[in-house]
């Protein structure tokens, strides 16, 4: 059968990759054509198992997207359904077609929605044009996952970056864990967020912000794609300090929007600004850190670390950790799922520490119960802000699961 | 086309149609757990009498051509080889290149298993030299007998197996060929000293004992006696001095490396903290694991928590590696038995610790002897291609049904206090946990704990088990919920490939009983993955 005409001028798209060492996703190749309908050329490793419902799928995909006629040829190393429906909508668009139109998947029931100050000890990085990490990510049990659109993903694949992190915000089970997304700095950003917003994303990181009004430009764009078709869940906000000039600002930013759950620091780039190497000590980054922690507090929102970029050292990881929450944070960022119950023990209190909270905290419900303006452990008065301190963190504590239930939390 | 087109077909204990002959003998079919018992006397190799040896000791011969033809070598015999040199093995394939050029034809190998390196076996059979292989297929070979090529029917069968079928008769081996990284010239052999040392040479004491003639062949011939021996001089032939037995890069690797796959590692704990929670770590206990990425990290972290909670191992089977090396040094556990040494640090101590023992499936596995050790074993950690939710396994073949892998100590392990079979839920978008396996190598009444990366699922049968580790904070969920979410992950169940109504191969439980048919493959899918070698 001779092949049906190409489209003049010819439109044609590829996107994914495949190939030996690629697990988990697949290259797309189209071209439309004027007549002949969806042609599929297939080579899958699954295809014995999964062959028939690719192709069913690839139709399906091309039919919301108003392709009518079309060659597709892909060469799939076992990508699940989300991720081939996001390289088939690219390859699409790439080839200058679709316009207005898209091809989500099904979504799952939607979690419950994030609270602003929920616990952020660990966030997972995902580079966001690899599936193959997306589907497990929960399974390691990280407070939050980041879908990162912006360093992690080459400047030519953010569009397919853009479309598999909205697939699987919509079709992957995070279980548990906060679904974060990094979005690239505006303008690019902005493109972004059209794709991501109407999936609901917990809360967004937005990259070396430097000013309040780069989070009013976010809030905006969030707002109006908001009011095209209103979002029933909280989008909190976690901008990134990764310049000198952004530090200088880190209380003016954290105060810019009520949407802002959290403040973080992005060391590479920070360093890279002042120009000095990052070191293990950490010495000079002490000012930053410290700086976005006072103005996190000040602020009311969460003060976030950075990463730790040396998976293979546990013992790195867990000392800066416990000085990271020494200096009031509450938090840091993983790049490996390794680090994730290595943060959080560096997160929690220590046994003394929660012991003492806890006496505290049953002289303050005691004094409580009997009408007593004066909390007293002993012979000795308790201040207030010590009384504070204790409640705030035997509530941190039970979350983290290491306090028992009290009665009144 | 297969010899075993014909054959007849009877349903077994587990409702699997196997043949009820193979390669022209009668062969019963699997009748359940011990359902079996067979009766008589052991199989035996003809008298022989020192008077035809030579009295000095010296049974060298110049060549490998030299030493076949003096034992007589011709059409239809049995030829055998073990494994220890793995995918770097060249005597092997030797032997039977020799043969065939020597003119015999219609030849049966009988490998403890084989690997990539002898695909060149396929030009043999297809010249008539070889009539069939009774051994672990994969690679080139299993793709050749899974598609219908071989004369005879592949016969798969474990370790424990392969010496049970030995021993009652059902294989006579001919000549047994042994590759030996050292011996002397009475023919003393072993394995763990010489360039190409490989530790244990457990998989050819039998040969060794049983077949009519043995040749031992070495690149490393020291002054009698080589000590230690495993194989005895007084079992062996001829003696064949040549350059070079294999490649020691691919007789052990340099290093072995635990997997930074974040699922598996999540795998590996889940099966420590099974092990901690559950009881089954506690002093004095013992455990067997390979050296596949899994086992390797699930010591690793079964270590740290032995070490946590100042609790000692009194002994471990392996599959041994640099990790268990480090355990015996630091004193977590008292001996490794050993059934094969995979990387240098672990030839290196077998051969000079005398707490690392090197085995044989006699010791370990066999079906006919007064016991075996591997039931002796609190816990063995094994993987599998597939498991379904009667929990039966299958380490034979792909999905696809393609010949994979061979059945190894697997089958044998099975009969430890607690077997765990630690796999992914998934592998790419191919579920692991499936309705009905495709090839039942391990019946499912033996399998006790299937551990993934989405929880752990405990064979209904072992209420003990659920009941021990209820409360510890482990996802233990039922399999089918497990299967289930797979299912939804993957975009449904996964069809089931066709297969042919001809047999290529029989699975053969430890009892010598036939548990489940290879069935020849349809479609052929070149895009699938290749499979890779071993046992």
């Amino acid at each position: 059968m001779p092949a049906a005409p190409v489209a003049n001028p010819v439109h044609r798209g590829e996107a994914g990759r495949a190939g030996g060492d690629v697990r988990s996703d697949l290259h797309v190749g189209f071209e439309e054509r004027v007549s002949g309908g969806i042609e599929v050329d297939l080579r899958s490793r699954v295809d014995l198992y999964y062959g028939d419902r690719i192709r069913r799928q690839v139709c399906e995909v091309l039919e919301a997207l108003g392709i009518a006629n079309g060659h597709i040829d892909i060469v799939d190393e076992g990508a699940l359904p989300f991720v081939i429906a996001a390289r088939v909508e690219t390859a699409v668009r790439r080839a200058g077609l679709a316009a207005g139109k898209n091809a989500q998947p099904e979504a799952l029931p939607p979690p419950p929605p994030s609270t602003k100050d929920r616990l952020r000890r660990s966030r997972l990085y995902l580079p966001g044009n690899e599936p193959k990490y997306f589907i497990n990510a929960a399974l390691h049990g990280p407070d939050a996952v980041i879908l990162d659109l912006e360093d992690s993903v080459h400047f030519a694949e953010k569009d397919a970056a853009r479309l598999l992190v909205r697939n699987a915000l919509r079709a992957v089970d995070f279980g548990a864990a906060e679904r974060m997304v990094r979005i690239n700095q505006l303008p690019l950003g902005l493109a972004d967020l059209e794709e991501i917003v109407q999936q609901a994303p917990d809360l967004i990181l937005i990259p070396k912000v430097e000013s309040p009004g780069q989070i009013s430009d976010v809030v905006g764009a969030i707002e109006s794609i908001a009011n095209r078709r209103p979002i029933d869940r909280p989008i909190w906000l976690m901008p990134i300090l990764e310049s000198a000039h952004g530090i200088e600002n880190a209380f003016a930013i954290a105060t810019a929007s009520d949407r802002i759950a959290a403040l973080t620091i992005g060391l590479e780039d920070y360093t890279a600004d002042l120009g000095v190497p990052k070191t293990a000590a950490g010495t000079e980054s002490l000012y930053a850190r410290m700086r976005v922690a006072n103005a996190a507090h000040a602020a009311h929102v969460q003060a976030i670390d950075s990463v730790f970029g040396d998976v293979a050292n546990s013992e790195g990881l867990l000392r800066w950790g416990e000085a990271s929450r020494a200096m009031g944070f509450e938090g840091m960022g993983c790049i490996h799922p390794v680090q994730i119950d290595i943060l959080h023990r560096a997160f929690a209190p220590t046994t003394s520490e929660l012991e003492k909270a806890l006496k505290i905290v049953a002289a303050y419900e005691e004094a409580q119960a009997q009408g007593l303006g004066v909390v007293s452990l002993g012979s000795k008065m308790i201040d207030a802000p010590v009384v504070q301190r204790a409640l705030k963190l035997v509530a941190r504590a039970r979350q983290m699961g290491l306090a028992p239930a009290g009665e009144q939390s | 086309m297969s010899a075993a087109a014909a054959a007849e077909l009877a349903a077994n204990a587990i409702g699997r149609r196997v043949p009820t002959s193979v390669n022209g003998r009668e062969a019963v079919s699997y009748r359940g757990v011990n359902g079996y018992r067979p009766e008589g006397h052991k199989a035996g190799p003809p008298i022989r009498s020192n008077r035809d040896y030579p009295t000095n000791g010296d049974k060298r011969v110049p060549d490998l051509e030299t030493a076949l033809r003096l034992c007589g070598v011709q059409d239809g015999m049995t030829i055998s080889s073990h494994h220890h040199l793995r995918n770097g093995d060249t005597v092997a394939l030797n032997a039977l290149q020799i043969a065939a050029r020597m003119g015999a034809k219609d030849l049966v190998w009988f490998p403890s298993a084989s690997f990539p390196c002898h695909q060149p076996v396929i030009d043999l059979m297809q010249s008539g030299a070889v009539h069939h292989i009774e051994g672990s297929m994969n690679g080139p070979l299993g793709d050749y007998c899974s598609h219908g090529h071989m004369r005879g029917l592949g016969v798969l069968r474990s370790h424990g197996g392969r010496w049970q079928a030995v021993q009652d008769g059902e294989v006579h081996i001919d000549i047994a060929v042994i590759a030996a990284p050292t011996a002397d010239f009475f023919g003393n052999a072993d394995g763990s000293h010489g360039k190409s040392a490989c530790g244990s040479l457990g998989f050819a004491l039998a040969d060794s004992v049983y077949a009519d003639r043995v040749i031992v062949v070495t690149d490393n011939l020291v002054p009698f006696p080589c000590v230690p021996w495993q194989i005895q001089g007084n079992n062996v032939d001829y003696v064949v001095e040549v350059d070079s037995i294999g490649d020691p890069a691919k007789i052990v690797s340099g290093t072995t490396q635990i997997t930074r796959s974040p699922d598996r590692l999540r795998i590996s704990e889940l099966v420590a903290r099974f092990l901690r929670d559950s009881g089954i770590m506690r002093e004095g206990f013992s455990f067997q694991a390979g050296a596949g990425g899994i086992a390797l990290a699930f010591v690793d972290y079964l270590a740290r928590m032995m070490k946590a909670a100042g609790i000692k191992a009194s002994f471990v089977r392996g599959g041994s590696t640099k990790y268990l090396v480090d355990l015996l040094h630091e004193g977590l556990i008292g001996y490794i038995l050993d059934g094969q040494t995979f990387d240098l640090d672990a030839v290196r101590s077998i051969g000079s610790d005398p707490r690392h023992v090197a085995t044989s499936p006699f010791t370990s596995y066999n079906f006919h002897g007064k016991g075996n050790f591997a039931s002796i074993v609190d816990a063995a950690v094994l993987g599998a291609t597939e498991v379904d939710v009667q929990f039966n396994a299958n380490v034979v073949t792909h999905s696809d049904g393609r010949l994979l892998h061979g059945i190894g100590g697997w089958q044998n392990c099975l009969f430890a206090g607690c077997t765990i079979l630690a796999v992914p839920s998934f592998r790419d978008r191919i579920p692991v946990i499936v309705d009905e396996v495709t090839t039942v190598t391990g019946p499912g009444e033996l399998i006790d704990v299937i551990a993934t990366e989405r929880g752990i699922a405990i064979n209904p049968r072992r209420q003990d088990l659920l009941d021990a580790v209820k409360g510890k904070g482990l996802p233990i969920r039922p399999i089918e919920e497990i299967k289930a979410e797979v299912e939804r992950i993957c975009g449904g169940k996964p069809a089931k490939p066709r297969l042919t109504e001809n047999p290529v191969a029989v699975v053969k439980w430890v009892d010598g009983t036939v548990l489940d048919t290879v069935w020849q493959v349809v479609d052929d899918n070149p895009y699938a993955p290749k499979a890779g070698g071993g046992e």
